[in-house]
């Protein structure tokens, strides 16, 4: 494919694809471990009733206010999750059960109630996100890489996911060893004077934080899949936190570049006509790498568990 | 208007909505019940999203047959397939690989829902499908309910019910004590996946209410409501199938009452109000009653240790205290013990001379056990116990034991 059809309408969007995906895959990693996978399921859905609040009280859809929303919706859930889990002495799972289904059912009854006809701001698409839409129409080939002006009119989705993901990096790469040592046992980490409890909620508001910086270009389906997916199957494939790590990112880039292109030419392959979702398709991907690794992975038994047939 | 609703004045359709969601909402508050009762609520979450594939294939395969795509039996029938589908890679997922249940959740819930989303952008290009209406499921769509969705959803939750009775001993079992039901030689592996397909049965019939991303809070938030309010499973059981009934009507009668109140949101608003009144008021486990208990317990850590200080003349400069003993009789405003302060402060030193005997006696190392500072030694010791430690004390003649 020549580089005047590539570049304006499908690098950026592959570009924010593989960047939301690797931004969330790398707290993915560390919810993973530590048992908090769903919290990821939880914040996507928070999302929303965030985003709504926001706008309402901003009365437009502009992009740092929503992000703000969306944040403080998560950081409140999280928060909720963690008093109800306490005081009605309720395990985790229900209390946040509780927690995400509430909020998200506010955010629909608010949506409903106000006046959000006029933008667009609807359930479907927070859920599906709109990944084929973010296309660069400034671009004519390669070169506009170079055109500064050309760039300007790159979709501001592409700048705010990257930026998330340096956030997210370099959070990672900062609090390694307290992350790496309070994942495996707290209680040692907590004996060599890590906050661990405020490492464990940076953590959770790193994740919102690629969460809504994802979900804003490409849907909150996205989110939760690469959260756990490439993570889950990175867990099956090695015993090593870096190669773990290493590992899920591979699979969020391969998720994030082979959903896109199937989604975007595969129904063309087929004879049909439209393409499909990409963030569907993405998260489909990412499923089938899971399965792949589910059965094929070096580690993908439990050390000591009995072989069963 | 909400009264009207209330009665069932509001016409046709919401009179179904209105039975239908109330039915939905007991189905779903006892069958969660189990559910969370065995720590699995979420489990719940991957079933909802896993039915959206199931649907869309149901959809398709019936007009590719040329028939209405539209027709429930049909949906909820492929929504089932792919939920035990989902179900199935779940409980594979956690069995045979070294991952925690939270991600195989998670895994299969995002997986089935992006295929979901797949097949829905499929069905949208299709000629009969711009009206299908699927994204419906997602969020519940009561307007257009006919009489024969309501019987599904009445036949279907009945079902449920009748299924959950059936097994509700071996449910219980197998959700407080697992190993000990299997050692009782019960399948314990097939009881779960009978729980799961009720909570599947559940899902599948609640997709026309409340939609798949909702029915998951009517099936944690009514057990985990009812928990608040008894330790008897049984009675956890009645009580969160009454709860979620309860949710159901009056969130089908609210949303009913004024326009643009989608049914399944305001359902599970309703629920959770109940749900934080709970957390809040109910007795024993509720957070007032806690508070309650913490003050009292301190009164009575503050009331003794004042008495005991009264006791060895020591000054009290602690002002709740001293307040405690004004309050009770025991000391005037300066700290200086009553007459009847002077009694019981005495009687505190004993006891606690008392207890000092029996902590040192072998003898008495089940009631020593019981020490905390606080209990009266009076009930755990019987009288002539108190005698013979009181012999070997000694002590004072004059005061009363």
């Amino acid at each position: 494919m020549s580089g005047e059809e590539f570049v304006p309408l499908s690098l950026t969007p592959l570009l924010i694809g593989i960047f939301a995906a690797i931004a969330c895959a790398l707290p993915g990693n560390f919810l993973l471990l530590r048992r908090q996978a769903l919290i990821g399921d939880a914040i996507s859905h928070v999302v929303l009733p965030g985003i709504v609040v926001a706008f309402l009280a901003t009365g437009m859809i502009a992009a740092w206010p929503m992000m703000l929303g969306a944040a403080g919706a998560a950081v409140v859930a999280v928060i909720l999750i963690e008093a109800i889990r306490r005081l009605g002495k309720i395990e985790p799972g229900a209390a946040m059960g509780v927690v995400f289904t509430a909020m998200f059912a506010g955010g629909v009854l608010l949506l409903e109630q106000s006046d959000t006809s006029s933008v667009h701001l609807d359930v479907e698409h927070a859920l599906f996100g709109n990944l084929e839409s973010l296309i660069w129409l400034d671009a004519i080939g390669w070169s506009s890489l170079w055109d500064i002006k050309a760039l300007r009119g790159l979709p501001v989705e592409l700048p705010r996911i990257a930026i998330a993901l340096v956030g997210v990096s370099l959070f990672t790469i900062v609090f390694w060893r307290p992350l790496k040592l309070s994942t495996f046992d707290e209680g040692f980490a907590q004996t060599l004077g890590i906050r661990t409890n405020l490492l464990g909620l940076a953590l959770v508001i790193t994740a919102a934080i690629a969460a809504v910086a994802a979900f804003d270009a490409v849907g909150s389906i996205i989110v939760i899949a690469m959260f756990i997916c490439p993570p889950a199957a990175a867990r099956l494939m090695t015993n090593r936190l870096e190669h773990q790590i290493g590992w899920s990112v591979v699979f969020a880039i391969i998720s994030a570049v082979l959903g896109y292109v199937l989604a975007g030419y595969g129904p063309l392959w087929l004879g049909a006509q439209n393409a499909v979702s990409a963030a569907g398709m993405i998260a489909t991907v990412s499923g089938l790498i899971l399965t792949l690794t589910a059965f094929f992975g070096p580690c993908r038994t439990r050390i000591g568990a009995p072989v069963e047939g | 208007m909400l009264f009207d609703a209330l009665l069932l004045q509001l016409g046709y359709n919401a009179t179904l909505v209105a039975i239908g969601a109330t039915l939905l909402g007991v189905a779903a508050g006892v069958t969660g019940t189990f559910l969370f009762l065995r720590k699995r609520a979420l489990v719940s979450d991957a079933i909802s999203h896993a039915t959206l594939p199931g649907i869309c294939l149901a959809f398709i395969i019936m007009v590719s047959l040329g028939g209405d795509g539209r027709n429930l039996v049909g949906l909820l029938a492929g929504s089932a397939i792919s939920a035990w589908i989902g179900l199935l890679c779940l409980s594979w997922l956690t069995r045979h690989t070294r991952l925690a249940e939270d991600a195989a959740i998670g895994a299969v819930l995002s997986v089935f829902f992006g295929l979901g989303i797949v097949l829905l952008t499929v069905i949208q290009t299709m000629s009969s499908g711009r009206q299908a209406g699927l994204e419906g499921f997602l969020l519940g769509s009561t307007a257009g309910m006919l009489w024969a969705d309501a019987m599904v959803i009445a036949i279907g939750g009945a079902a449920a019910l009748v299924l959950v009775l059936v097994l509700r001993r071996p449910m219980t079992l197998v959700a407080f004590d697992p190993e000990y039901a299997a050692a009782r030689g019960l399948p314990v592996d097939r009881i779960d996946l009978a729980m799961m397909g009720l909570v599947m049965a559940v899902t599948v019939v609640g997709l026309k209410i409340v939609g798949l991303i909702l029915i998951v809070a009517l099936l944690i938030i009514p057990p985990v409501t009812a928990r608040f309010w008894s330790e008897r499973s049984d009675h956890v059981v009645l009580l969160a199938g009454l709860i979620g009934g309860f949710s159901g009507y009056i969130g089908a009668a609210i949303s009913a009452s004024a326009p643009n109140l989608p049914t399944g949101p305001i359902i599970v608003l309703v629920g959770f109000s109940i749900f934080a009144i709970s957390l809040f008021l109910a007795p024993n486990r509720g957070v007032l009653a806690a508070v309650l208990r913490h003050f009292r317990f301190q009164r009575r850590v503050h009331l003794r240790q004042g008495l005991l200080a009264l006791a060895q003349n020591q000054p009290i400069y602690e002002k709740l205290t001293l307040r405690l003993l004004r309050r009770a009789g025991f000391a005037r405003a300066d700290g200086v013990a009553t007459d009847q302060g002077r009694a019981r402060a005495a009687k505190a030193l004993r006891d606690e001379k008392r207890w000092q005997v029996v902590r040192a006696d072998r003898l008495h190392e089940a009631a020593a056990a019981l020490y905390d500072g606080l209990r009266d030694i009076e009930t755990v010791l019987t009288r002539d116990q108190i005698v013979d430690i009181d012999a070997r004390i000694g002590g004072p003649a004059g005061v009363p034991t």
